[in-house]
């Protein structure tokens, strides 16, 4: 990892040039798209820099404590995306409740699956290892959740009619609500099925194409990006599963009723 | 056979009454007062209080797949969860006889459930019901969409079950079905039940 190119300062400016370049553009085709983009990318800017600083000192301290605490940090701030994502879902508290904990069982154990037993960092909390990869599956698991969360409350909203015409027949709530977990799932594995099957042909992922641009050699970036596209994929898994199997008792009761006065904006 | 005793939700005010076996009992009502509120409270699909039994057991004495089963629910607007009309019985073959008693076509398992007459649901919701041997049956306007023949023979079949002990619970607009099927009637208006002499009474 010795021969890669360092960026200076000078090129960043070149690069921020082109995000001023499309604003201008949005500006003379009156498209009103200039503020928004703006304003993210200078949000990019502050937190990637905050980032970096703060990695820096993890790097440097290697201390269990504190790198915990980043990872509890960013577990949360993903617990928090994933509330915002829901659209007349589940009352805010509970979207956040259900999607962190599901997060945190499930990107906890996956991380420290691949830390302890196939990257074998010594210590294997060292936050070099730890803190890029829990932030990897971090990301897919959250939107893998809040997708489930999502399509399985507008689900049940939908397909209420359907859903208690079996509980008048005698279902239960699992077998009511199955068709509707089902699509849950589906949709919050979709993205990570469609990167399993597309990458390489259609997208070269960011963390293998980071580490070839760092020197590294293409087969052994394969080889580690397939190990974390596996992560990814085992983590998104357990998190929705878990995520959208808690949703649905917080759907029901326990009389086996559907509970749709239990989400907001009803 | 259905005892109900202080059956209380909001939009319901504290409701008691009994329904025996082979009995049909007629509600109406005005839109809005509380007809279909109380039809679900007694299914259990919403959250309720007061005492509701079944031969003496009170609902909460059972799981509640095992209450609806017992105590069968149609709504006016039947929900169906899947497009082929075979998946919403567990013996369609076995349903040739009494589909053609309700003037139901022997091919209507052609068509998507989607493609159907409301009539057509309304008959096939009360079959898939029925299907289940339910002991009390409640009806939300059971043959609300359907023209005078086809209002005979469901009524013509539901006798028959009652004869062999259904007890019915039919919510009816019509005056003159609550008078033809039903040996007692009752009247709801703003959550409120009362047995129909009041509404003699007051003139309607």
């Amino acid at each position: 990892m010795t021969d890669y190119i360092r960026l200076d300062y000078w090129d960043l400016a070149l690069a921020a040039a082109l995000l001023l370049g499309v604003a201008g553009l949005s500006l003379a085709l009156q498209l009103r798209i200039e503020k928004k983009l703006l304003i993210a990318g200078l949000r990019c800017a502050l937190q990637l820099a905050l980032v970096g600083l703060v990695l820096t000192k993890l790097f440097e301290a290697v201390s269990p404590w504190w790198t915990g605490l980043a990872a509890l940090a960013m577990i949360l701030f993903a617990g928090r995306e994933i509330m915002a994502r829901q659209e007349r879902g589940f009352q805010p508290v509970w979207a956040y409740g259900i999607g962190t904990s599901a997060m945190l069982m499930a990107a906890a154990l996956v991380t420290v699956f691949a830390l302890t037993t196939q990257i074998k960092a010594d210590p294997w909390y060292d936050p070099r290892y730890a803190l890029p990869l829990l932030g990897m599956i971090l990301g897919n698991t959250m939107t893998g959740i809040a997708l489930g969360l999502q399509r399985l409350t507008e689900g049940a909203r939908q397909q209420r009619p359907g859903i208690e015409a079996l509980l008048c027949l005698g279902a239960t709530r699992r077998t009511a609500l199955l068709p509707v977990t089902r699509q849950a799932l589906t949709t919050a594995l979709m993205p990570i099925i469609n990167s399993l099957a597309a990458t390489g042909l259609v997208s070269l992922p960011g963390m293998m194409t980071g580490q070839i641009l760092a020197g590294v050699e293409p087969l052994e970036a394969v080889k580690y990006q397939l190990m974390i596209m596996f992560m990814i994929a085992g983590g998104t898994t357990l998190g929705a599963v878990t995520a959208v199997f808690v949703g649905l008792y917080r759907l029901t009761d326990n009389r086996d009723r559907l509970r749709l006065d239990r989400l907001a904006g009803d | 056979m259905l005892a109900v005793r202080n059956l209380t939700r909001p939009g319901l005010e504290p409701t008691s009454f009994e329904l025996a076996g082979g009995e049909c009992v007629a509600l109406r009502g005005p839109s809005g007062a509380g007809k279909t509120l109380l039809l679900r409270a007694l299914a259990d699909l919403d959250p309720s209080s007061g005492e509701v039994t079944l031969d003496g057991t009170p609902r909460e004495k059972m799981p509640a797949p095992q209450w609806r089963r017992r105590v069968g629910y149609v709504p006016a607007e039947p929900g169906w969860w899947s497009e082929r009309l075979g998946d919403h019985f567990q013996d369609w073959d076995g349903q040739a006889g009494p589909a053609h008693r309700l003037k139901i076509s022997p091919h209507v398992d052609e068509r998507r459930v989607s493609q159907l007459s409301t009539g057509e649901r309304q008959r096939l919701a009360l079959l898939r019901a029925l299907e289940h041997r339910p002991e009390v049956l409640l009806l939300d306007e059971p043959t609300g969409p359907l023209d005078e023949e086809a209002t005979a023979a469901v009524e013509s079949l539901l006798r028959e079950k009652q004869s062999n002990g259904l007890a019915i619970f039919w919510v009816t607009h019509d005056k003159r079905q609550a008078e033809r099927v039903a040996g007692r009637r009752f009247w709801i208006d703003s959550g409120r039940l009362r047995e129909a002499v009041l509404e003699d009474a007051k003139g309607r």
